[in-house]
């Protein structure tokens, strides 16, 4: 074959088995919309999810927020001293916490903590009939694995975030007030009067909830989708971390678009 | 009216991509009797019990389940005829995050309102009748593969199902826990009032309890008959398969070109 013949119809194939992928992935998440009743009328399936999905990834969202808190803490410090407004830390901490870092942050350490568990056990579960044999119960795998899960992560996301942005408020405080000595009133009072409720807090919640639903979708999307083999489901967990964290920097830029254009 | 074969298979053709699995295929399942369906690993024996069970459909032909057509069913008539069916898979497929009561109250819970005291009464008499009551506190991961096989077909029985189906029912097991699966078929099938329909390539145990049987080759039933017709035929197919010859009509070596012209192409 002529080799640049073989290029073009490589990267062809590439192109059209992503845009295929992406379309299967919007029929299990328009799937998962219309069986979702049961995910509420048997709220207890969700909760456990939750508390999988959410809670279990408390440990690793409270210590990466109070880091980073801190880290932030101290670089903007340092900058804004050069500028003598160094009282203005704790608004620094902030914004860059409830617009930016809170939110992918956490999305990016969900996508690697809860999104490689979901997809690697509904990976497993395939390879080991479970699903079939659901089916074949005449139980509908997506009311009862895919919905739920997907509705634990779609609620877990904004709660963790907000959690991540709150420590890594106290993370910045501990070191701006206690440590390096910025004015304790001067730090909650400057964060109380510039920050807007509706601009920065909801603005980020909003966030979230859209990183909430695209990690999740692709968690069990990747899952469900995975060969049934070993190699496959590895293969699978991998792909939920990559195409997770892209798609979580991609629509943070476009959500930040719009927001600021607002 | 109430067919006498539950399930019937008629002119059934299927296959992946350009390779045909099954060309043309004729089955019978008669009510209250078990079947088996033999043949050599990877001839589509269980893809019947998919087709069955219609989570694929057929090329051509049709598969029918109490006078009604499996893939002309839309999804709430596919799961209308799923209620009717129990089916053990052949690694037993337990949900690994519930426990063994759990596993088998699953059906249970899915599909009716009872009261948590009825299920557990349920639960235990379905786990009873399989040897497995003392073991209903245990994870699905601590069982061994014998106990798992023996947990799932308590699921499977659980709704009293109309058809039973298995698949590769003894592949792994050991000869004790073989002969109580074997012997579990032929009670549950005869306690229930069920069809049985039995996919495996173990001569010895379904010439021991099945009714008829049906052995596939090449895409086609190949022969089919009682044990008994079956254990004196003269098919030079069939007479290997029983007798587990290494060669014959299925061939030890996997189709290739000649063994000289692949020696020397490769200097």
């Amino acid at each position: 074959m002529n080799p640049i013949f073989k290029i073009l119809s490589g990267l062809g194939s590439q192109v059209t088995s992503r845009i295929w992928r992406l379309g299967s992935a919007t029929r299990l998440f328009l799937l998962t919309l219309i069986y979702s009743g049961e995910s509420f009328r048997r709220i207890h399936l969700t909760i456990r999810e939750i508390y999988f999905t959410g809670v279990m990834s408390l440990i690793i969202i409270i210590v990466s927020a109070f880091f980073v808190g801190m880290v932030l803490g101290l670089q903007g410090y340092y900058t804004l001293q050069k500028y003598g407004s160094s009282e203005s830390i704790g608004v620094l901490v902030a914004l860059a916490l409830l617009r930016e870092l809170g939110p992918v942050i956490t999305a990016l350490l969900f996508a690697g903590r809860a999104g490689t568990a979901i997809t690697a056990e509904i990976g497993l579960m395939k390879a080991t009939e479970q699903l079939s044999a659901m089916e074949m119960m005449a139980v509908s795998p997506i009311a009862r694995i895919i919905a739920p899960r997907f509705w634990a992560g779609v609620i877990s996301m904004p709660i963790l975030a907000s959690i991540f942005s709150m420590v890594g408020v106290m993370g910045g405080y501990l070191v701006a007030v206690p440590i390096i000595g910025v004015d304790h009133g001067a730090f909650w009072s400057q964060m109380n009067v510039n920050i807007d409720f509706r601009f920065d807090v909801i603005n980020g919640l909003i966030k979230s909830v859209v990183f909430g639903i695209a990690c999740t979708i692709i968690a069990l999307y990747e899952g469900f989708d995975a060969p049934p083999t070993a190699e496959g489901v590895s293969r699978a967990t991998t792909r939920t971390v990559v195409t997770s964290s892209l798609t979580v920097l991609g629509l943070d830029f476009i959500l930040t678009s719009f927001m600021i254009a607002h | 009216m109430i067919q006498k074969n539950i399930v019937e298979i008629k002119n059934l053709s299927f296959g992946y991509d350009n390779r045909m699995l099954h060309k043309d295929i004729n089955m019978v399942f008669p009510r209250g009797k078990v079947t088996a369906i033999m043949g050599g690993s990877g001839c589509g024996k269980t893809t019947i019990l998919r087709l069955i069970g219609g989570q694929i459909k057929p090329k051509a032909g049709q598969v029918s389940v109490d006078g009604k057509i499996v893939h002309k069913q839309d999804r709430q008539g596919i799961y209308e005829l799923r209620r009717k069916m129990g089916m053990l898979f052949q690694h037993g497929a337990l949900f690994t995050d519930l426990s063994v009561f759990d596993n088998v109250a699953f059906p249970i819970r899915e599909h009716t309102k009872l009261p948590e005291s009825m299920i557990r009464d349920l639960v235990l008499m379905k786990l009873n009748a399989v040897g497995l009551r003392g073991a209903h506190k245990l994870m699905a991961t601590e069982l061994s593969g014998g106990m798992a096989r023996r947990v799932a077909l308590a699921r499977a029985i659980a709704l009293d199902p109309d058809i039973i189906m298995y698949d590769e029912p003894f592949a792994g097991l050991d000869p004790i826990s073989m002969a109580v699966i074997c012997d579990l078929i032929r009670t549950l099938n005869d306690a229930l009032g069920a069809t049985s329909i039995i996919v495996t390539h173990d001569v010895e145990e379904a010439f021991s309890f099945a009714d008829y049987i049906y052995f596939i080759a090449d895409g086609i039933v190949a022969a089919e008959g009682t044990p008994k017709e079956l254990s004196k035929s003269k098919l030079p197919f069939v007479h290997q398969f029983v007798h587990g010859e290494k060669d014959g009509p299925v061939p030890f070596h996997y189709n290739a070109p000649s063994y000289k012209k692949d020696i020397y192409e490769s200097i």
